[in-house]
């Protein structure tokens, strides 16, 4: 658009600055995008009691079925707030070390055989586009309603971004100090321990710190779908249409994304 | 032989011993924190799994083909919400992003406030904003258009004010020193320089809430999230394989698209 404006006040003095074929295609792309926007916006509203003026009337309605939140839950769901803590703890945990051998084995510079690099990637690169709350919903299936399902989901999701995100450092580490020590006989294990590792280990940090991050969102969610924490409370209270419940839940669940997103920031800033 | 001696090394301060030894003490007793209190009843875990899986993991695998229209109809319906909100949050997040900016306005308060309402979106996990708005409008895929675009708008926001922050100012100094207005100077001299940049985030966010969309309907936001539940509570884990694949080959599809046009824009 802002183009469009620069040319037409240009046009007057000035040759253009773009040529014809390309303000054409430009228009073309807009139009697309924007007739592709209108059309999700009718799709999505068709089944809308009333439209759109109708819900935005009703906005309103639930602000007050909302506020004031009953603050004095938080009490009782101290603990399950704390088990999903724990949950996303343990998750970052188990995959921080599970993502090793997955990011050296999808690491271009270290793996030498081609096959196995080119199928770990995939797997990783498929594991990456499966939500994480679809991974919880077949495994409470496969192991019961409870924290260990939620676990198992947090672990396989946090496995696809941080494998790759590690594999991308290792690819990208300086290869000079490796090659001296495979050039003077250190084995593949010393190769790793004393080239590899200095190199990759803020970085790594950083990551583990930051997939922490993500799962401590995605675990306060997870209860949704049976996989206990607080989630598991906050659809019971919705459930029951407790609307001042489940705005206190969700007051408390801000809160603590702030505290540990800050205090990781803060980590990583010093890591760095 | 003698010994290779190493050279010494740097001597670490005080300050900074007693602060690494604090943080070692602090993950030690977070973690012992974790393992007291974590209850899993292993028990019945294994036993859950034992019996469960020879009869739901051949069935993710071979997917259910009757349903294919359905599933069909409500990933085009989660493509849909995902391209909605991504359009509206992009463009949303162009004055969040312009307020928190550091190098448009001369004060310091001014962006910090900008930081701190970005930051507070963001603190909000995308299911948690869809609970909100299926209370306010119904449970129904436009709830989910929302969700979303609130959600993205907090990381859009973000990535635009850091694109903001690192244009080349000296351009708009010039303009400035030449007489310039302020309209002009954003006209001509801030936005050719970010226009690139934005698109290229609001194009991979849109690959980001394609994967947000699609467990919307776990909370009644619409598109394929509702079938998701639907399928678990029925048990109809084929059915499940079935729309695991759709979801892997559309958001694969549309990951590879958006890397294509991204590369060629930037």
């Amino acid at each position: 658009m802002v183009t469009k404006q620069l040319n037409s006040k240009s046009l007057q003095k000035t040759p253009p600055i773009y040529p014809v074929k390309t303000k054409v295609q430009l228009t073309t792309i807009l139009i697309v995008v924007l007739g592709f926007y209108l059309f999700s916006m009718f799709w999505t509203q068709q089944k809308m009691v009333g439209g759109f003026g109708n819900a935005f009337s009703n906005v309103l309605v639930v602000v007050e079925k909302f506020f004031p939140p009953n603050m004095s839950v938080i009490t009782a769901v101290w603990d399950p707030m704390a088990q999903t803590i724990q949950m996303a703890i343990i998750a970052t945990t188990f995959a921080a070390i599970l993502t090793v051998p997955l990011a050296l084995l999808s690491a271009q510079n270290i793996t030498s055989i081609k096959p196995l690099y080119i199928t770990t990637r995939t797997v990783l690169n498929i594991l990456r586009t499966i939500p994480d709350l679809v991974l919880a919903v077949i495994f409470v299936g496969l192991f019961g309603v409870g924290l260990f399902p939620g676990i198992v989901a947090l672990i396989i999701f946090s496995l696809g971004i941080l494998a790759k995100l590690i594999s991308e450092t290792i690819e990208s580490v300086d290869m000079d100090p490796l090659e001296a020590m495979r050039a003077s006989g250190g084995s593949v294990i010393q190769v790793i321990f004393y080239g590899l590792v200095p190199q990759v280990l803020p970085q790594f940090t950083s990551f583990v710190l930051y997939v922490f991050e993500i799962n401590i969102r995605a675990s306060v969610v997870l209860g949704l779908v049976g996989a206990g924490g607080i989630g598991l409370v906050l659809d019971q209270q919705l459930k029951f249409y407790n609307y001042p419940n489940v705005m206190a839940i969700i007051i408390l669940i801000f809160v603590v994304v702030l505290i540990i997103e800050y205090i990781s920031n803060k980590l990583r800033e010093a890591l760095i | 032989m003698e010994s290779i001696s190493l050279p010494p090394k740097q001597p670490k301060s005080a300050f900074k011993k007693i602060k690494g030894i604090l943080i070692f003490l602090a993950v030690i007793a977070i973690y012992i924190w974790t393992f007291i209190g974590i209850d899993i009843d292993w028990a019945r875990a294994v036993e859950r799994a034992i019996s469960n899986f020879g009869v739901i993991i051949p069935r993710l695998f071979s997917p259910d083909w009757s349903a294919t229209g359905e599933v069909t109809l409500k990933i085009i319906e989660t493509v849909f919400i995902a391209f909605a909100g991504s359009f509206m949050a992009s463009i949303l997040a162009i004055p969040l992003g312009f307020l928190a900016a550091k190098n448009m306005s001369r004060s310091k308060f001014l962006s910090n406030i900008g930081k701190w309402i970005l930051s507070a979106i963001r603190a909000f996990p995308d299911i948690i904003l869809a609970i909100l708005f299926v209370v306010a409008v119904g449970p129904n895929a436009f709830a989910g258009v929302l969700a979303i675009a609130i959600g993205s708008t907090g990381m859009l926001g973000k990535l635009y004010s850091e694109v903001v922050e690192s244009i080349d100012m000296r351009v708009v100094e010039a303009m400035e020193a030449n007489g310039a207005n302020k309209i002009q100077m954003l006209f001509y001299g801030v936005i050719p320089q970010i226009i690139p940049e934005f698109l290229s985030y609001a194009i991979y966010r849109f690959e980001i809430d394609v994967r947000a969309s699609s467990i919307l309907g776990i909370v009644g936001a619409g598109g394929i999230g509702t079938m998701i539940i639907f399928a678990a509570n029925n048990r109809n884990w084929s059915e499940m394989g079935l729309i695991l694949l759709a979801i892997i080959i559309v958001v694969t599809i549309i990951d590879f698209i958006s890397a294509r046009i991204r590369r060629k824009i930037v």
